[in-house]
């Protein structure tokens, strides 16, 4: 390979003679030597020491390329801050061409970025409050474009965009039951499991029927499914808004009068509210069922014992706790993957920072809003 | 001029630095090259024009490796590409630089680190030179210092394609691909590309595969032009013989009113 060839390593031999010095150089100046080259020079500054003038001679020089001729062109140009005379001798014209392209001059060098520990700590801390306050104001005003948009979409029913939203449904319904229920049956297996194994101490393992029952329908379904969406369409949700903002597509539907907001957002979104209650109405039957074949095959219950259990515990107000809360959780996913879709700048990595953000986001909103709906239900005893 | 040009020393024969036979290159049941035959020549700026969707990026991806082809053999630097070891291809790879249609500049670093990145990959510098070479190829290709520490999402289309020129000349490459490096750019910014172009062919003796369909950049600065039909190529060699050709895409595209246009600029 001519590139790891090291016999044309760049060599230097130089000769002092009263105040004049001069240096042979010969080889190959180039990139792949490139350490070679700072050593070599490195070397044949040492030497000159305090000589008066300067001589290069480059008339045995191999090769050259904007590498070397940089370095050579820079250290005549020391040589001459410090008061030497430098001169080079013998170029071959390609290689005076290269010298006089490169031209030293002086760069201004990276901006070093200080660092000022507590300082940066303080900054952080606001910025970051800054922006969750922002964070706030545009998931209103997003929340308010949408509603504004869907209202529209209702008046003028030509402009509901029908197509888009039972593409969206297959997408974020249809295709995420498989998993949704899997995970759903696992969790009730799971859950059932644990109860009979704690309560049969107390002789009370009748009572894990109550604790699936209760558990899956006002908490655990609901709960499970709208982390696997935010997981798997909020992700992709922000995604696609993206990289259409990054491809300027998004610019390209506002140009032709289209509001973005409508064609997309709105599309989405109302796919989310539709297909979340019922996905999490799947998921609530799938971690039934898990429940109550752990209960029959680990803790003895018979399948009729179970139903009957599950009647006495739950009310339909069980159920609608759930369902309640389902439109709502999607309503979440949806905006907050819809703010950090737009917020997307040019880069990759700001995509891929926006995605992570908006799953991040969209699971501890849904948590936290959970959390409220505890709240406001135990407060009307429903 | 009649026949081939010489390149390098006078009268020495031609060195053919790239050299594609009977390449064939398909995608599912659609052939795009069918046994291609081509000879890029060390030192000369080969320009290659043909139709749009007819395979010239193809052609491209292809020597570079980017795209598997069917049949045929692909020779650079005098090796064959699909006889190379894991390293002996890594150290071809070191030796060009490609300009891609869309500058494919690292989004997530400024232009500084985009052209260091292959320097910090393969070479051992000291941070000093490093950042002295990364700024000169920065000014080589004509930005100005200020835009060495901005993002690529901060600049505009010619400033992209300059940029990435740096990058593509970061290791002082002895081929250079170029895919319609003009395209996107105002005439006189096209311009001062070619003229850029020209001077880095010059001094660092660089031999450059040009994909474009810019007129000018053929009559300017090409050596030779190949042009590309039905995945063959049609006609070759310098511009007063493709002139010359009496195959009918090659005429219209030759002959056309902006090619008469171009002409008359460059006769006048």
């Amino acid at each position: 390979m001519q590139r790891e060839m090291t016999a044309d390593r760049p060599r230097a031999e130089s000769e002092r003679s009263g105040d004049g010095f001069r240096a042979w150089l010969s080889g190959r100046w180039t990139v792949e030597n490139a350490a070679d080259v700072e050593r070599e020079i490195g070397g044949l500054v040492a030497s000159a020491g305090d000589a008066g003038h300067v001589v290069l001679d480059l008339s045995a020089l191999d090769r050259l390329d904007t590498l070397g001729a940089w370095v050579l062109d820079r250290t005549r140009h020391e040589f001459g801050a410090n008061g030497v005379a430098a001169d080079f001798v013998g170029a071959k014209p390609e290689h005076r061409i290269l010298l006089n392209e490169v031209a030293y001059r002086g760069f201004q060098p990276e901006p070093v970025k200080r660092s000022a520990t507590f300082m940066d700590i303080m900054a952080d801390t606001g910025e970051t409050v800054v922006r969750a306050g922002r964070d706030f104001a545009a998931g209103i005003s997003t929340l308010g474009e949408m509603v504004t948009a869907f209202v529209r979409v209702c008046v003028i029913p030509g402009r509901f965009r029908f197509a888009s939203v039972t593409n969206q449904i297959e997408q974020i319904g249809f295709r995420g039951v498989p998993i949704i229920v899997l995970i759903s049956f696992l969790v009730g297996c799971i859950v059932a499991q644990q109860g009979i194994f704690q309560l049969q101490r107390f002789g009370a393992q009748a009572f894990v029927v109550n604790l699936v029952g209760v558990l899956v329908l006002r908490e655990l379904g609901v709960l499970l499914t709208s982390i696997m969406v935010a997981g798997r369409s909020g992700s992709a949700f922000t995604a696609e808004i993206g990289s259409m903002k990054m491809r300027e597509e998004i610019d390209a539907l506002r140009v032709m009068g289209l509001d973005p907001v409508e064609v997309l957002l709105v599309p989405r979104v109302l796919a989310l509210v539709i297909s979340l209650p019922i996905l999490s109405f799947l998921s609530s039957m799938a971690a039934l069922l898990g429940g109550g074949l752990v209960a029959w095959i680990y803790g003895g219950i018979p399948p009729e014992a179970f139903l009957v259990q599950l009647k006495n515990a739950i009310a339909v107000n069980t159920f609608m706790v759930g369902v309640i809360k389902a439109p709502f959780m999607a309503l979440v996913i949806g905006v907050i993957a819809a703010i950090e879709g737009v917020a997307v700048e040019g880069s990759a990595e700001s995509l891929g920072h926006h995605v992570t953000a908006a799953v991040v986001k969209s699971i501890f909103m849904v948590i936290v809003l959970d959390g409220f709906f505890a709240v406001f239900f135990a407060a009307l005893r429903y | 001029m009649a026949g081939e040009r010489t390149f390098g020393s006078p009268g020495a024969q031609p060195e053919p630095i790239i050299r594609v036979h009977d390449l064939q290159v398909g995608f599912k049941d659609r052939l795009v090259l069918k046994g291609l035959d081509l000879d890029v020549y060390r030192g000369e700026i080969l320009g290659f024009v043909g139709p749009s969707g007819q395979g010239k990026s193809v052609l491209t991806r292809t020597i570079l490796g980017l795209i598997p082809k069917r049949a045929g053999t692909i020779e650079v630097f005098g090796q064959d590409v699909d006889a190379l070891s894991v390293p002996e291809r890594r150290a071809m790879e070191q030796r060009w630089g490609v300009l891609f249609q869309q500058g494919a500049l690292f989004s997530a670093l400024t232009v500084r680190q985009n052209v260091q990145v292959p320097m910090r990959e393969y070479l051992t510098l000291s941070d000093r030179l490093l950042d002295e070479l990364a700024m000169l190829k920065i000014e080589m290709v004509g930005l100005k210092p200020d835009a060495a520490d901005k993002l690529p999402s901060e600049l505009s289309g010619g400033m992209i394609k300059r940029a990435a020129l740096a990058r593509a000349l970061s290791l002082d490459p002895e081929i250079l691909f170029l895919d319609e490096p003009t395209s996107g750019l105002d005439p006189i910014g096209a311009g001062e590309f070619d003229e850029l172009i020209a001077t880095l062919q010059k001094t660092l003796g660089l031999t450059v595969f040009m994909v474009t369909h810019d007129l000018d950049s053929l009559y300017t600065v090409c050596d030779r032009v190949a042009a590309l039909g039905d995945g063959h190529v049609i006609a070759r060699g310098p511009i007063e013989e493709m002139l010359a050709s009496d195959h009918p895409w090659v005429r219209s595209y030759f002959h056309g009113k902006r090619a008469r246009a171009v002409m008359g600029t460059a006769a006048a």
